[in-house]
C-alpha cells in the first residue's frame, strides 16, 4: 500500500505498542463484539411494513418539498417566495442526498426488493455518480474507517486531519482549503474518487482516471442543465431568481452535508489508526474500531432526519446496512454496551462537535500540532 | 399524438433527473408511477379460499390473450414478492381491466395476502402477460379442457372469451374439485355450457367420491378425446397423469399444459454452500435444497425472473465458480460460464454467481 509512505514513521512504534486504545482483554473484545452483533440481529430481524412506510413517506415528503420549492422559486421575484422556495429546495436536496440517497446506496433498503428504492438502481441528486461513490465510500471508507493512508476520507486527500499524516507547507493554507471544500462539497466528493494523488504517483493509470472523469462529466452535465439552465429558462423573465435560488439551494446542501460528515470522524476524542492496527482484524475488533473512529451528534428528531441519521454516525458505522430510521433504537443499546465495557460514547451537540473539528483544521495546518487528549495518553 | 409528445417527455426527463418524471407523477396518482402497475378495482369472493381481483392496469399494459398469465408483485411485511397468476377474465386488452383468481395456499405468502389483505384501491406491480397456454388463432378445432382446483383459472379466461366473442367451438370440459363449495365458477360455467352447447363434467372427488383423472375415465367420459386439442391445468398429479396419457397414445403434441408449480423431485438431500454474488459483492448461505433465486432475494438482490419454476429461462444467470443442483432432476452440474436457471437450481457446495 501507498499508505505506509504517507505515515509519519516515528508514530508507528507507538501505535504498535498501543494498538486499540482500550482497556479490554481480547476475550472481552470478543464478548463486546457478540453483544453488538446481537443488537444488529434483533433489529434486522424485526424489519417490516413500518420501516417500508417510513422510507416511502420520506421520499414523498422530499419530492413534495422539491416540487413546492421549485414552484415557489418561479415567483422568486418576490423576496419571501425566493427565501421560502430556496429553503424548501435546499431541504429537499439535503433529504435526498442524506436521509434517502446515502442510505439507499448503502443498501439499507435493499431488503424491500423494490427496484425503485434499491442500492443497485439509485441515482442521487448531486454531481457524484452513485456507482462510483458506492465503491469508494461503502468499501474504502467503511471498511478502513479512519485508518490513515487507507481511508481516503481522512482529510479527503487535501486536508491534514490526523497527526499521523505528515505535515507539508501546503497545509498552512488548510483553513482556506477547508472552506473551499465545504462550499464545493458535492464537487469534492465527485472528484475525490478519481484519486488524483494515485494518478500522480503512477499507481493508477491516466486512462482509468479519464474514464471516471467522463462518467462524472455525464452526470455533471445532467445536473447542471437541470438546475442552472432548464429550470431558470422555464421561469422565463424570472430566470435570475430561479438560477440564484438553485445555486443557493445547492450551496446550503453542500455546507450542511460537509458539516455533518466532518462531525462524524474528526471531532476531538475520535481515534484514528495505522494500517498496523488493523492487520488480521476480526469482526469484534472491527466493531470496536468503528466505534472509536466515529462520533455522534446529539439532538432532536429533526436533526437526525436532516443529517440522514449520520448524527448516529457510530451506529451507522457499526451497522452500515441497517435502515437509518432504526439507528436511534440501536443507539440506546450501543450506549448501554459501551457503558458496560467502559468504552467512550462520543455524542455531543452539533456546535461542540463542529467547533472541535474547526479547531483541528487550524491546529493541524501547523506542523506537530497535537491535541491535548493525545498528549495525555502518549 | 405520441410523436408530438416526445420532445415534452424528453424535457420531462431532463427536469426530473436523476429520477424519472413518473416519480413525481406518482405523488398525484400511484398508478402513474414508474413501470407497469395496476389498481385493484373490485374483489369478488369465489369460495372460502379463492378471490378474484379485477385490476385496472396503467397505460403501459400491452394486453393479454386468454389463458396467459401475468406476474404480480405485492409487498408483504414491506418485502416485494412476485407470483404468476392466470388471467381469468374474458377480456384483458390494452384498455380493459382484467381479472385474476387466487386460491389461498396454506402458509403461502402471496396467495393468502391477496385473499385476506388485498383491498379495493390498492396498487399492485405487474409484468406484461406471458405464456403460450392459449387458444389457436383462427377457427377453433374441437377442444378438451382438463382442469382441477385453481387450475380452472386460465381455462375460465378462454371459456369466457369464446363466449364473449361468439366463437363457435365444440368444447368438453372435465373439471375436478373436492366439493360444491370449492367448485370454482360452477354456476357461470353451467350457464355458458347451456348457452353454447358445451359439455361440462364436474367431478367432485371428496363430497361425491368421484375418481381422479385416469385413462379409463377419460375414455368413458370423452370417447373422442384423441380428436381434440387438449388443455390441462391443475396440481402436479393431474399434470403427470395427463402427460403420461397423451404420451402413451403418441399424441403428446395435442396436449398443452400449464403448471402452477415446479415439479421439484424429492432430490436426495445434498450439501449446500456459501453463495457469492459477484457483482453485488454479497455472500449468503445457500442450503442444498433452496433455489438460488430465493437465496439471492433473501440477500436483498432482485434477480430478473419469470415463472419461478424452470420453464421460461427468465432467470438465467452466469455461473462463475462451483456447481449447482437442478432441483427438478437432482442432477449436479456446472462449470464456469454456464447459464443456470436459478429458480430451480440450488448450491451444491460453494458457488459464485454473476449477480
Ligand atoms: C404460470 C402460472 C400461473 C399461475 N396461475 C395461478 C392462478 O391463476 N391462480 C392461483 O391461485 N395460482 C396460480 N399460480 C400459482 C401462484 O403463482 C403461486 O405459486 C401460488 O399462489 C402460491 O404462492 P404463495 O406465495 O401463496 O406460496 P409460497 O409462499 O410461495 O409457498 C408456500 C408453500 O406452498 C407451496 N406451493 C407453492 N405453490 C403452490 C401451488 N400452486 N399449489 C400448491 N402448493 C403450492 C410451496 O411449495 C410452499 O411450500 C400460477 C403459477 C404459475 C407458474
Ligand atoms: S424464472 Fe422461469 S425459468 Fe427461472
Amino acid at each position: 500500500m501507498t499508505a505506509a509512505m504517507k505515515i509519519d514513521s516515528s508514530l508507528i512504534e507507538k501505535a504498535r505498542a498501543r494498538r486499540l486504545p482500550v482497556d479490554l482483554t481480547d476475550a472481552q473484545v470478543q464478548q463486546f463484539g457478540a453483544e453488538i452483533e446481537a443488537v444488529r440481529k434483533k433489529i434486522m430481524d424485526s424489519l417490516g411494513e413500518n420501516d417500508a412506510r417510513y422510507i416511502r413517506r420520506m421520499i414523498k415528503v422530499q419530492r413534495a418539498l422539491e416540487v413546492g420549492g421549485r414552484g415557489l422559486l418561479f415567483a422568486g421575484i418576490l423576496p419571501p417566495a425566493w427565501l421560502a422556495g430556496t429553503a424548501m429546495l435546499g431541504a429537499a436536496k439535503i433529504l435526498e442526498n442524506m436521509e434517502i440517497g446515502h442510505n439507499v446506496i448503502h443498501g439499507q433498503w435493499d431488503w424491500m426488493r423494490d427496484p425503485q428504492i434499491h442500492s443497485s438502481t439509485w441515482e442521487w441528486d448531486n454531481v457524484c455518480p452513485s456507482d462510483q461513490w458506492q465503491h469508494s465510500h461503502n468499501y474504502m471508507h467503511h471498511k478502513w474507517t479512519n485508518v490513515v493512508g487507507m481511508d481516503r476520507d481522512v482529510g479527503y486527500g487535501i486536508l491534514r486531519m490526523s497527526e499521523k499524516q505528515p505535515w507539508h507547507p501546503a497545509h498552512l493554507a488548510q483553513p482556506v482549503t477547508n472552506a473551499m471544500l465545504a462550499t464545493f462539497f458535492q464537487w469534492g466528493v465527485a472528484l475525490h474518487d478519481v484519486e488524483f494523488e494515485r494518478v500522480r504517483t503512477g499507481e493508477k493509470s491516466v486512462k482509468e482516471a479519464w474514464g471516471q472523469l467522463k462518467h462524472i462529466g455525464k452526470k455533471v452535465r445532467k445536473q447542471v442543465v437541470k438546475d442552472y439552465v432548464l429550470f431558470p429558462l422555464l421561469a422565463g423573465p424570472f430566470f435570475l431568481p430561479v438560477l440564484t435560488g438553485n445555486i443557493t439551494a445547492n450551496l446550503i446542501r453542500n455546507l450542511w452535508a460537509y458539516m455533518i460528515i466532518f462531525c462524524g470522524h474528526f471531532p476531538d476524542g475520535v481515534e484514528d489508526f495505522l494500517p498496523e492496527d488493523v492487520e488480521n482484524e476480526d469482526k469484534a475488533h472491527w466493531y470496536l474500531r468503528q466505534l472509536l473512529g466515529s462520533a455522534n451528534i446529539s439532538g432532536g428528531k429533526l436533526l437526525h432526519i436532516m443529517s440522514g441519521n449520520l448524527s448516529h454516525q457510530m451506529e451507522h458505522h457499526l451497522f452500515p446496512d441497517m435502515p437509518s430510521n432504526r439507528y436511534a433504537e440501536a443507539s440506546a443499546e450501543v450506549q448501554a454496551i459501551c457503558k458496560k465495557y467502559g468504552l467512550p460514547y462520543n455524542s455531543k451537540p452539533l456546535h461542540r462537535q463542529f467547533g472541535s473539528v474547526l479547531r483541528k483544521v487550524m491546529r493541524l495546518s501547523l506542523p506537530n500540532g497535537k491535541p491535548k487528549a493525545e498528549l495525555a495518553t502518549a | 399524438m405520441i410523436s408530438a409528445l416526445r420532445p415534452l417527455t424528453r424535457i420531462g426527463h431532463w427536469l426530473a433527473t436523476p429520477v424519472l418524471p413518473e416519480s413525481y407523477l406518482e405523488l398525484i396518482n400511484p398508478l402513474l408511477g414508474a413501470g407497469l402497475r395496476g389498481r385493484i378495482e373490485r374483489l369478488v369472493r369465489e369460495s372460502d379460499r379463492a378471490v378474484s381481483l379485477e385490476i385496472r392496469p396503467n397505460h403501459q399494459w400491452q394486453g393479454a390473450r386468454p389463458g396467459q398469465y401475468v406476474r404480480l408483485g405485492i409487498d408483504v411485511d414491506g418485502v416485494r414478492h412476485w407470483r404468476c397468476y392466470s388471467v381469468s377474465s374474458a377480456k384483458a386488452g390494452r384498455n380493459d381491466t382484467f381479472t385474476v383468481t387466487v386460491n389461498a395456499i396454506d402458509g403461502g405468502q402471496v396467495s393468502t395476502w391477496l385473499n385476506w389483505h388485498a383491498q379495493v384501491g390498492m396498487v399492485v406491480m405487474l409484468d406484461q402477460a406471458a405464456g403460450d397456454f392459449v387458444l389457436p388463432q383462427g377457427e377453433l378445432p374441437k377442444l378438451l379442457f382438463v382442469t382441477a382446483g385453481s387450475g380452472i383459472t386460465p381455462v375460465m379466461g378462454m371459456l369466457r372469451s369464446m363466449a364473449a366473442n361468439g366463437q363457435a367451438a365444440d368444447v368438453v370440459h372435465l373439471h375436478y374439485s373436492p366439493d360444491d363449495a370449492h367448485n370454482l365458477f360452477a354456476e357461470e360455467r353451467r350457464g355458458l355450457s347451456l348457452a353454447h352447447g358445451w359439455k361440462t363434467l364436474n367431478q367432485l372427488t371428496r363430497s361425491r367420491g368421484d375418481q381422479h383423472f385416469s385413462s379409463a375415465q377419460l375414455d368413458a367420459l370423452c370417447p373422442d378425446w384423441a380428436e381434440r386439442l387438449a388443455y390441462a391445468c391443475g396440481p402436479t398429479a393431474l399434470m403427470d397423469a395427463t402427460a403420461a396419457h397423451w404420451q402413451q397414445a403418441g399424441l403428446a403434441e395435442q396436449l398443452k399444459q400449464e403448471n402452477f408449480r415446479p415439479a421439484l423431485k424429492a432430490v436426495a438431500a445434498g450439501a449446500g454452500g456459501e453463495v457469492r454474488f459477484w457483482n453485488s459483492e454479497r455472500v449468503a448461505e445457500g442450503a442444498g435444497d433452496k433455489p438460488l433465486l430465493e437465496v439471492a432475494e433473501q440477500a436483498g438482490l432482485m434477480p430478473k425472473h419469470g415463472c419461478r419454476m424452470g420453464i421460461c429461462q427468465g432467470c438465467l444467470v452466469t455461473l462463475k465458480e462451483g456447481q449447482v443442483r437442478d432441483l427438478t432432476s437432482g442432477e449436479v452440474f456446472g462449470e464456469s460460464g454456464d447459464m443456470v436457471r436459478i429458480c430451480v437450481c440450488a448450491a451444491a457446495g460453494n458457488v459464485t454467481l454473476e449477480l
